[in-house]
């Protein structure tokens, strides 16, 4: 999930729809984040490649608007709201998300179950998961 | 030389009447001398006695003719310019042209130098001899054979071109001598750089290794023949190595005895093998040797042994020993110590009562730790290496100047390198070098040689020390910089 400098990043995302939720003249999401280009990668539990700098969902508040839409633990966010998040800051990533002004937010997430899923359905007959185009004998 | 043990059963006599080859009685009168009879000689104490022998008469005449051939080329050589300068004046004064003053200005010139090559020949060629080495020095053979040549050369030259044409130009005969005397001191440079500065510069580390104790070291010399860097080897062995004790490897001794004396072998079927028989019948024999051998090692290999175990609890019994003696040791050594004080000056004009000098003070103080030391020496099993008297010495030598006990005890605490102990402690003087190449051949790579004492060798191998290849890197001072890692987690 990493990107390859110089070659354009593809994945397999889902599409979650997030409805603020307003408490005390906050609107709040309910999750949390980590990552961006300003932080350590290697610290990450969720990446499967520990150079990735993309920003993560760290926890999700059970009950909340994103748990809700279906947002998991571990889901690296690609979009927000069409903008791009994958060479974000920390900060920056923070502030697309909570802009006063938006109530709903559209967020691309991809995670590793995804592309799985794709494969299964590719051909259900596969050797291993890493490889779809090995038919089991 | 032992004689072997001369036991035989007595062989019965067949009859009163019959005379055998043995006489009937041998088993009587003939006597059997053991091992441990009082004018026994081991193999090694005759081995000592011969060795002692050669070396007081052999090498001194050899030592004797170089010193002889030195002398002569050296009076040669400083005798030639005053020659030179002196046989124009006496073979014909009159035809000489008288001195100028440059002439003049050239005798003072050659008076400092010849003096400077005294100095410096005193200096580089009269020390005295550190050893007696097997072959000849090589380069000191060169720049002897050197010198004469040059000095012959010279001396043809003079003696063709001056001598019988009686040269008058005095100023001449007075600059060829300067330049006689110019050219032996770049003589004396060349001996300089190839007798003191060229092994300088280590390119060889040298591991010696003691083949009774395992005890290594490790040397940097330079580019020496093998002779040379033996001798140096030998100087940091009497510095640097603990001294020979014989009496610390009597143990894995005993130990190998008992592993040789566990198993014999016994040949069920088949012949005994005989003495050996020539061809096909020898090899017969020397096959059932092989086999009987091997059938040894293997039952060794099979067979539970403990003596592991033996050893280690040997060894835990034997420390704990040793540190119990030496805190009995320590302690009365510093009980003893307290007993004696030193006396101010302006004491000694007041009380001049009991006053000791150092080696009575040492007499008096030493019988109280004179138990719990010979107690100490014996179970580290030193007590040869010491004696009363060298004790008392270094007892008398400490309290003079003002040393601790701990400083006294230093000594005998741990063994000290050879060149501590007196003289006849050694067991290491005469010296053989082995080696494979020949000795004046320089050291190489991989080259390997013995140094072998009565007792003990030295095994020494070279290892040529590496071609050092550096490269630098800059690093602007300012280009050190550093960064948080962070990992921070926000809440939306």
């Amino acid at each position: 999930m990493a990107f390859v400098p110089g070659q354009p990043v593809t994945a397999v995302v889902q599409r979650i729809e997030i409805k603020k939720l307003r408490c005390n003249d906050n609107l709040i999401l309910g999750f949390s984040i980590g990552g961006g280009i300003d932080q350590d990668p290697m610290q990450n539990p969720f990446s499967g490649d520990k150079t990735d700098k993309g920003v993560y969902v760290t926890r999700i508040t059970p009950g909340g608007p994103a748990d809700v839409a279906g947002l998991k633990m571990g889901d690296k966010i690609m979009q927000v709201n069409g903008w791009d998040m994958t060479m974000m800051t920390h900060d920056q990533a923070r502030k697309r998300l909570t802009k006063k002004k938006e109530d709903v937010v559209r967020l691309l997430v991809t995670r590793k179950s995804l592309q799985d899923t794709v494969n299964h359905s590719k051909c259900p007959y596969y050797k291993n998961h890493d490889n779809p185009n090995e038919v089991l004998k | 030389e032992e004689d072997p043990n001369t036991n035989s059963p007595p062989v019965a006599t067949s009859g009163p009447g019959t005379k055998p080859n043995q006489d009937d009685n041998w088993g009587e009168t003939t006597t059997a001398v053991t091992g441990t009879s009082e004018h026994s000689l081991s193999q090694e104490d005759i081995v000592r006695i011969t060795k002692d022998l050669e070396d007081s008469v052999g090498l001194d005449c050899r030592r004797y003719f170089t010193l002889t051939l030195a002398v002569i080329l050296g009076l040669l050589v400083f005798l030639t310019p005053l020659a030179f300068l002196v046989l124009p004046h006496l073979l014909w004064p009159e035809k000489l042209q008288s001195c100028g003053t440059a002439c003049e200005g050239l005798f003072i010139s050659v008076a400092f130098k010849l003096l400077i090559l005294l100095l410096a020949v005193w200096a580089l060629f009269f020390r005295p001899p550190r050893a007696g080495l097997p072959r000849i020095f090589v380069f000191r053979a060169l720049l002897a054979v050197l010198v004469l040549l040059f000095v012959i050369s010279y001396w043809l030259f003079y003696g063709v071109r001056i001598l019988d044409s009686q040269d008058e130009n005095y100023q001449g005969i007075v600059q060829y001598a300067v330049s006689l005397v110019d050219a032996l001191l770049f003589i004396h440079y060349l001996a300089i750089v190839l007798l003191e500065l060229r092994q300088l510069q280590p390119s060889f580390s040298l591991c010696v290794t003691r083949s009774t104790d395992g005890e290594t070291r490790h040397y940097n010399l330079g580019q020496l023949s093998i002779q040379r860097a033996a001798l140096a080897i030998l100087e940091h062995y009497y510095c640097d190595f603990s001294v020979h004790n014989p009496a610390l490897l009597s143990a894995s001794k005993s130990r190998a005895a008992k592993h040789l004396a566990g198993l014999k072998v016994y040949n069920v079927d088949g012949e005994f093998p005989a003495a050996p028989a020539e061809g096909p019948g020898n090899n017969a024999a020397a096959g059932l040797a092989h086999s009987q051998s091997r059938a040894m090692i293997a039952a060794a290999a099979r067979r539970r042994d403990s003596s592991h175990n033996e050893l280690y609890y040997e060894e835990a019994e034997h420390d704990r020993r040793v540190r119990k003696r030496r805190a009995r040791l320590v302690v009365a050594v510093e009980e003893a110590f307290t007993h004696i004080k030193r006396m101010q000056e302006e004491e000694q004009k007041k009380a001049p009562g009991d006053v000791m000098d150092p080696r009575e003070a040492a007499q008096a103080i030493f019988p109280s730790m004179a138990r719990a030391l010979q107690k100490y020496l014996r179970t580290t099993k030193q007590q040869h290496c010491h004696s009363m008297e060298s004790i008392q010495q270094h007892l008398a030598f400490c309290i003079t100047n003002n040393m601790t006990p701990k400083a006294f005890l230093e000594s005998y605490l741990t063994p000290g390198p050879t060149l501590q102990y007196s003289r006849d402690r050694w067991l290491a003087r005469q010296w053989t070098l082995i080696s494979e190449a020949s000795v004046t051949s320089g050291l190489k790579d991989g080259t390997v040689f013995l140094l072998k004492c009565v007792d003990f060798s030295l095994v020494v191998t070279s290892k040529k020390i590496p071609y050092i290849q550096m490269s630098e890197e800059y690093i602007d001072p300012k280009s050190h910089k550093f960064v948080l890692r962070l990992q921070s987690e926000t809440s939306v």
